[in-house]
């Protein structure tokens, strides 16, 4: 009975375990991507790049259909120009970075359908807007799990300045050459996890296994190595059961996902331990000093 | 005595306007100096010229080797963002990023000398404290703590005891006068001259200009005051080249 709600949708169906494979490794690179996205206050930023992708993905596939290479390129050509051109936008005009992202994306996003409504039909839209999940193929599930290794390795090299990056811009500048090249890479990094989102999930909820598990383990934890083991737990649990819930009931799968990471993020909000609603209440009495 | 940090004609700003104007001088190594003026004298600016982070409009600094990254610097606001989760021994802990840089591990050795500044600025048992727990006074402390740490030649704070009370001003105070002590190079700014003539030998008093640098009694004298005053009045949006620039 349990075997076959739990583990035979897995074990007879190949593009389940495929589909499985795939977001268990955009979960685990999202981890850390999320945790700093939240960290850094950059999280409606990280969701305005993930539209901005849209254009230069449509381009890849208005040059040469929905090849993986295309797509890929286009997308992460797009991401880097948003975010730097957003990033100049502030410096060299009255505008501040959150109101120019807004813009970017906006006009990313319109530009993004357009084109791919040029030469396709409402089924690739569907594709680039909601992802394909159930249809990963071999090339695309080698680079979301390269991607992932690629991400997990740079987390390891450049922890430590991204903490203090995080925590006080102002010291690493005075003691290190790093700060300005460490934000550069943490940018490249969750373009990077954007595209691999992208693939699976699709432009709209790219960095849903993303952000929603980090914000919920923000609010289980005060401390950094245990937040970003929680946000891959909990985007793996998401991933699982999100997959289990569309082959039982039949909903689109991208969404089923991340709306199981949104019932984590809510069960979070509630009772987290860390910052949850029901902290506050039925307290213990507290301490002499 | 061998000079620490030259200022040469100095002039640093914001778009052209000056913001510290024709600054000459020396500070010794070893010095104790208090920087005082009026607020818009320049004072953080200077501190910003110090840590290389503003180019010199006109004049230059000469640095003896006390490059800006072998300098520990206190800015007036800290930049730190009070809500990440931290403790106060991992900020404490920053400051050996000189010693340990990216990659170096954190022995026995790095846990004691942390616990011990710790202990130094008057915080044992809040190592584990997060910082979002902490008082302003407490923040303080474990700024000075990642201070102490980073074991620089050269210490420039900006402003260090604005809105902390007498007693953790008395205590790093004393952390104070052990650098000097130990033959460390210290430039406070400073805004309270009772606490400036009580611990501080030198001082200059900045309007823009050095109005006077020297021995503290001299140099905070009424007529200096008043002087200080009546300069940092004088900006105007459309000034005119500067004569004396080169």
């Amino acid at each position: 009975m349990l075997y076959d709600f739990l583990i035979a949708p897995f074990a007879d169906f190949g593009f389940m375990r495929r589909a499985l494979a795939g977001v268990l490794a955009l979960s685990l690179a999202g981890g850390p991507v999320g945790v700093f996205l939240i960290l850094r206050r950059m999280s409606l930023m990280g969701d305005a790049m993930s539209h901005a992708i849209l254009p230069g993905a449509a381009m890849g596939y208005l040059v040469s259909g929905l090849s993986l290479g295309a797509m890929t390129f286009g997308g992460m050509l797009a991401g880097f120009a948003v975010a730097l051109l957003s990033g100049l936008v502030a410096r060299a005009t009255a505008l501040r970075e959150d109101a120019s992202m807004a813009a970017f994306y906006l006009i990313s996003l319109a530009l993004g359908v357009v084109i791919v409504s040029l030469r396709g039909s409402n089924v690739d839209l569907m594709h680039v807007l909601f992802g394909t999940v159930l249809a990963l193929d071999d090339a695309t599930l080698i680079l979301l799990a390269s991607i992932a290794s690629l991400t997990l390795t740079a987390f390891a090299l450049v922890y430590r300045p991204l903490v203090m990056e995080t925590l006080d811009p102002g010291f690493l500048r005075s003691v290190s050459w790093s700060g300005a090249y460490v934000h550069l890479a943490f940018l490249a990094l969750l373009v990077l996890n954007l595209i691999a989102g992208f693939h699976a999930l699709g432009t709209l909820l790219a960095i849903g296994l993303t952000i929603l598990p980090a914000a919920s383990a923000r609010l289980w934890s005060n401390d950094m190595t245990r937040m970003i083991a929680i946000a891959m737990a909990g985007g793996v649990v998401a991933s699982a059961s999100g997959l289990l819930a569309s082959y039982h009931t039949g909903v689109p799968t991208g969404p089923a996902i991340i709306l199981a990471a949104g019932v984590i993020y809510l069960v979070s909000l509630v009772f987290g331990r860390s910052g949850g609603l029901l902290r506050g209440f039925g307290r213990r009495r507290h301490l002499e000093a | 005595m061998s000079a620490a940090l030259g200022f040469h004609n100095l002039t640093l700003g914001y778009d052209r306007h000056p913001a510290v104007h024709h600054l000459d001088g020396v500070i010794e190594t070893g010095a104790l100096l208090a920087v005082v003026g009026p607020n818009g004298a320049g004072k953080s600016t200077l501190a910003k010229g110090i840590m290389g982070a503003l180019k010199p409009l006109d004049g230059r600094i000469e640095r003896f080797g006390h490059e800006p990254r072998s300098i520990a610097y206190l800015p007036q606001a800290a930049e730190i963002d009070r809500s990440f989760p931290v403790d106060v021994f991992d900020v404490a802990a920053m400051g050996q990023w000189g010693q340990r840089g990216l990659f170096g591990g954190f022995g026995g050795k790095d846990t004691a000398r942390i616990h011990a500044a710790i202990a130094a600025v008057g915080l044992a048992g809040f190592e584990r404290r997060s910082i979002a727990t902490l008082s302003g006074g407490q923040m303080q402390r474990a700024l000075f703590a990642r201070l102490l740490l980073q074991d620089a030649q050269v210490l420039l704070l900006d402003e260090p005891f604005t809105a902390i009370d007498e007693r953790t001003t008395g205590d790093l105070l004393v952390l104070i006068a052990r650098w000097h002590g130990e033959g460390r190079t210290i430039i406070a700014i400073l805004h309270d001259f009772d606490l400036v003539r009580r611990h501080f030998p030198q001082t200059l008093l900045l309007a823009r200009e050095a109005v006077a640098w020297g021995p503290t009694a001299a140099v905070l004298s009424p007529a200096n005051l008043a002087r200080a005053t009546r300069m940092c009045e004088a900006f105007e949006t459309d000034a005119h080249n500067c004569v004396r620039a080169a």
